[in-house]
């Protein structure tokens, strides 16, 4: 009720408001985002499905049932199954962590988060080549003991993860910062166990962000192209993903069956942003009501 | 639940919040720890919930030890500055929360905890909001429904961290005098953290001044007020006008004899000990002829008629200080005071302390 009022009472004033640009240059403006928009984003979309379809629907289904394109994407899948409960429940220990607790080393934990945006994902995967390779430092010990980590799945689960640890714990981080550890204490207070706490108290106040940071996580990690494609090796059928599969097909010059695995990660792609925009209104809704000056205005109609 | 807090001191990095602080609370008391912001009272609060451990010193309570004792084992209800209401839960799953959490050998049944919900309901007199949220509610109502909660698990002893903090004024007044009521009614020990000398004095059985982590004065409300122990105290616990000055004669406790009658400021030179004496607006009075060499002549300010005494800004003529005078209407039409006018400032009660030279 009360965000509802609150975004339509902001649509009447931006209608009227003396910030507005004249019609002309409103026109412009929007126009040219359009027709950006239009060149980058929507043409190169439609031309990914135009070009699987380019020979009918036959083939695109006959290009996606085909065994190995199955195999990459059942490799994805499973991939992204065991990277995104991993990182999930590492963000949120270490939202946790930081917004709860004051530690030595908090700042250098939060840099260290964040890191996997700043580097290169090619880099990512020579980490693990560094570390795993048969010259790594691990390499010899791991050949010993006959354990494949470089070109098999592990490897490529180990970059994923690499890559898309800052996503859920950087969309929880602010979100626990900002609700402090008030409601928890009181939790305490009044008898909970820790397990009690975390699951009545702390989930739901952070499930919509936590949902949030896990679809951004997920997609990142099924479109994963440069760190899993060092650490994969390209063996087909076996260590192959979605985007290493297209980028095979594509390199065949095998564009209808490379343009349908394509057209799957699209539309992975577009049903993130759906879901995402729900779960972004979901979010926002709870933020507008706990605002805390809003608490002290309703404080003193009474 | 009595309790004991023996000798307990508290450090934040290298600053002490609280200093070898020792308290004692009887059985059904309700205590107010006043003090300034930065004082060591939130802090005190908080170890006696077992939310913070104190670095040296014991608690008890009700005669047995507690110091370690965890927060859950503790059977304390406390209630938030900021109510920290559960945003995601209506006002009755939340008073509900501490019974639903206990374990399932002791949990009333689902039919009990609703009837207890509905009796602690009425006692804040919610019954009506059961089913809203903590966002729908006034603040007034948010920290009833908090108590509601804190109490539901039927706590030994009631801590309240500023309850009534980020109320306004008039809801603030109302709802002490509520909480004073309920208290009366329950008979629970309580300890009520504040800054606002007001609420303390109004609903507590006893006050503990504190300062800069240690405590002041413990005494009755109208024990602090009226006989305060130190400067500080008299200080914080409402308006007071402060005269410099030297003592008569040499004593070795920082609380002197007061003055003889209506002088304000002892003859300079009488003794090297120098003192300061304090005297409340409202214990000034003001007149037109000077009656004993001592007292202080001061100008006409500011004259203040609304409410319902007279305030009164004057400037002493010597120091320049500011003194600030409280006169009933009646004093103020029978002095005819106008400002500029030359008057002689003559106290009725005053605090006079000497200053402990270190």
């Amino acid at each position: 009720m009360k965000s509802l009022s609150i975004t339509s009472t902001k649509d009447l004033l931006w209608k009227d408001s003396l910030t507005t640009e004249s019609p002309l240059i409103r026109r412009l403006l929007i126009g040219t985002a359009l027709l950006y928009l239009t060149f980058f984003l929507f043409i190169p979309l439609a031309a990914v499905f135009a070009e699987a379809l380019k020979d009918g629907i036959v083939a695109y289904v006959e290009s996606l049932l085909n065994e190995d394109a199955l195999a990459s994407i059942r490799l994805t899948l499973l991939v992204a199954a065991v990277a995104v409960p991993l990182n999930a429940l590492f963000g949120v220990a270490a939202a946790w962590a930081i917004a709860k607790f004051d530690f030595v080393g908090k700042q250098i934990l939060i840099t260290l988060i964040d890191m996997p945006l700043a580097v290169s994902p090619v880099i990512s995967g020579l980490i693990y080549v560094l570390l795993f390779g048969l010259q790594g430092w691990f390499g010899p010990w791991l050949a010993d003991h006959d354990i494949k980590i470089m070109f098999a799945l592990p490897g490529i689960v180990l970059a994923t993860i690499f890559v898309t640890v800052p996503f859920v714990a950087r969309e929880l981080i602010p979100l626990m910062q900002s609700q402090g550890r008030e409601e928890a204490e009181a939790a305490i207070t009044l008898g909970a166990s820790g397990w009690q706490m975390f699951v009545r108290i702390t989930l739901p106040n952070i499930k919509w962000s936590l949902l949030y940071g896990v679809i951004l996580c997920n997609a990142r990690a099924m479109c994963e192209f440069g760190a899993v494609s060092v650490v994969s090796g390209h063996i087909r059928g076996l260590t192959n993903t979605m985007p290493l599969h297209v980028e095979i097909l594509y390199n065949e010059y095998n564009a209808v069956s490379a343009f349908a695995v394509a057209s799957l990660l699209t539309l992975l792609a577009v049903v993130t942003l759906a879901v995402k925009a729900i779960v972004e209104r979901k979010t926002h809704f709870p933020t507008i009501v706990a605002d805390p000056m809003s608490e002290v205005q309703t404080g003193s109609i009474r | 639940m009595s309790i004991q807090v023996d000798h307990v001191t508290k450090r934040f990095g290298a600053f002490v919040v609280l200093n070898d602080v020792s308290l004692h609370v009887q059985e059904g008391e309700l205590v107010a720890l006043l003090g300034p912001s930065g004082c060591g009272k939130t802090t005190l609060l908080r170890i006696l919930a077992g939310l913070e451990k104190p670095d040296r010193g014991r608690i008890f309570l009700h005669g047995t030890e507690a110091t370690n004792r965890r927060v859950t084992e503790r059977r304390v209800g406390f209630v938030f500055q900021h109510y920290a209401l559960f945003r995601h839960m209506t006002v009755a799953e939340n008073v509900a929360f501490g019974l639903t959490v206990q374990p399932r050998s002791l949990r009333p049944s689902a039919a009990r905890i609703q009837e207890r919900v509905r009796e602690l309901l009425t006692l804040v007199q919610l019954q009506a909001m059961a089913g809203r949220y903590p966002s729908q509610l006034s603040g007034g109502q948010r920290q009833r429904v908090a108590l509601a909660r804190a109490l539901a698990v039927e706590p030994k002893l009631l801590l309240l961290d500023e309850p009534f903090g980020a109320l306004d004024a008039k809801v603030r007044k109302e709802l002490r005098r509520w909480l004073r009521r309920l208290h009366d009614e329950l008979h629970i020990t309580g300890i009520l953290v504040t800054h606002d000398q007001e609420e303390a004095l109004e609903v507590a059985d006893r006050v503990v001044v504190m300062h800069q982590g240690n405590v002041e004065q413990i005494g009755t409300p109208d024990e602090v007020y009226e006989h305060p122990a130190s400067p500080f105290v008299c200080q914080f616990l409402g308006d007071v006008n402060m005269f410099h000055g030297r003592a008569v004669q040499e004593r070795n406790f920082p609380a002197l004899p007061p003055l003889p009658d209506g002088e304000l400021v002892a003859p300079v030179g009488t003794v090297d000990e120098r003192e300061i004496t304090f005297v409340r607006p409202h214990d000034l009075d003001l007149n037109r002829n000077r009656m004993n060499p001592a007292q202080v002549e001061a100008i006409v300010r500011y004259v203040l008629t609304a409410g319902s005494r007279v305030r009164i800004e004057l400037i002493a003529q010597d120091s320049t200080q500011a003194i600030e005078v409280e006169l009933t209407k009646e004093r103020y039409r029978e002095l005819n005071l106008r400002e500029g006018e030359v008057v002689f400032v003559h106290p009725r009660r005053r605090q006079v302390f000497k200053i402990l030279r270190s």
